[in-house]
């Protein structure tokens, strides 16, 4: 076929763009953050005392922090589903909850005592506390991969990154309602590790799961 | 003098911006005259690009032309407008061109780095011609009823009613055919080159 026979035929008909299918994306998230909720609520289950943790800045210097992240995660997805949008801006902005967090981080330490240094940055729940928050993250991840394919990402393996990054700090939101630890070190080290883990997983699989 | 040069190709670029947004606006309100004159005006761009691009390769230029149209039209609901359009347009024919690099494992073009936006509108070539493979053979492969949905609304120039009647479909699964029709087209493109 002769390529002005295909614009012929691409330009008979109607031209107009389908629509975005945003409500159908926004659908799918949600079920998927709802479906971490549900596994969180199921294996770990929300914390007996979480009313009293409401009540804590601490708590919600953690909760503020992944909701930046989420934020500003999901935006970047966005505009990385969008063949030419900037990207570089929101790529920035990624860093100042991380630098908020991490400032707030070096001040406790510095000014606790010697002695309890360690319980702050390893808290009691190290060792567990990124692969849960990674866990969590599984359908939020798939259901952001899954939107993604309904767009165009040109920069699969970035794209695919940033739909991890967004999927680790939804899951770690979640993670907040069960997770016991408070403070600062603890969560600028160990959910940043959870984070990356989903981050990681969606820059192998970008390139496989979202060309077009 | 170089600097003088470089702001006449930037005023080029900034000309073939204007136009191609208007024309790919109207397009997007159901103009097809403007729709056309935009995939045209793009075509030639993307031939100069691809030509230079792919300098082995002469005989698949025009595949990968045709490849990149299709993708820019299954894509168009994508153009975030606070862009330009021509940033929308070179991110899909980079994309299009290194997706076809990669699956031909023949990586030692792309030395030549792919991160001027301005490279594909800053020439242009209108000499359409034959691609390699016939695109409406690769149409028959499609499932029946998207097949037929795409040839009436688009080559025999039915209204989506009237092919809604024959193919005794509503007019939304019509509609949805052609989009997903052509989206599968564009997958058997890049499975079979």
């Amino acid at each position: 076929m002769n390529t002005d026979d295909l614009i012929n035929m691409l330009a008979s008909g109607d031209t107009r763009p389908p629509a975005m299918p945003i409500r159908r994306i926004l659908a799918w998230l949600a079920v998927s953050v709802l479906g971490s909720f549900m596994l969180m609520a199921l294996f770990l289950g929300v914390r007996s005392n979480l009313l009293q943790v409401l009540a804590l800045p601490a708590f919600w210097m953690k909760f503020i922090f992944t909701l930046a992240l989420v934020a500003i995660g999901w935006r970047l997805t966005a505009r990385l589903s969008l063949p030419g949008a900037r990207t570089g801006l929101v790529a920035t902005l990624l860093a100042l909850p991380l630098l908020a967090l991490w400032s707030i981080a070096a001040v406790s330490l510095m000014t606790a005592e010697p002695g309890e240094r360690s319980e702050l940055f390893w808290g009691s729940t190290w060792r567990v506390c990124p692969f849960l928050i990674a866990g969590l993250s599984v359908p939020v991840l798939f259901a952001a991969l899954r939107a993604m394919r309904e767009l165009a990402p040109t920069r699969l393996r970035i794209a695919g990154a940033a739909a991890g990054l967004s999927a680790g700090a939804a899951a770690a939101a979640v993670y907040c309602l069960h997770c016991p630890e408070l403070a600062a070190p603890f969560v600028g080290f160990w959910y940043v590790l959870g984070m990356l883990i989903p981050t990681t997983a969606g820059a192998l699989l970008g390139p496989r799961v979202l060309r077009w | 003098m170089q600097r003088i040069d470089k702001a006449g190709i930037r005023s080029d670029v900034d000309q073939t911006e204007l136009r191609l947004r208007t024309l790919f606006i109207q397009g997007a309100t159901g103009d097809e005259a403007a729709y056309r004159q935009f995939l045209q005006t793009t075509a030639a761009h993307l031939r100069a690009f691809l030509r230079r691009r792919l300098g082995s390769w002469p005989d698949e230029v025009e595949d990968l032309v045709q490849e990149s149209l299709l993708a820019i039209h299954n894509q168009r609901h994508t153009y975030d407008t606070d862009a330009p359009l021509t940033a929308w347009v070179y991110a899909i024919a980079k994309y299009k061109l290194i997706d076809w690099l990669r699956r031909h494992a023949r990586r030692e073009t792309l030395n030549d780095p792919l991160d001027d936006e301005n490279e594909i509108f800053s020439t242009a070539d209108s000499d359409a011609r034959e691609a390699q493979r016939d695109l409406r053979k690769v149409l028959d492969l499609l499932p029946e009823q998207q097949r037929a949905a795409i040839i009436h609304t688009k080559v025999d120039g039915w209204s989506v009613r009237e092919t809604a009647a024959a193919l005794n479909m509503s007019e939304s699964s019509v509609k949805v055919a052609v989009h997903r029709g052509l989206k599968v087209l564009t997958a058997k493109l890049q499975n079979e080159s």
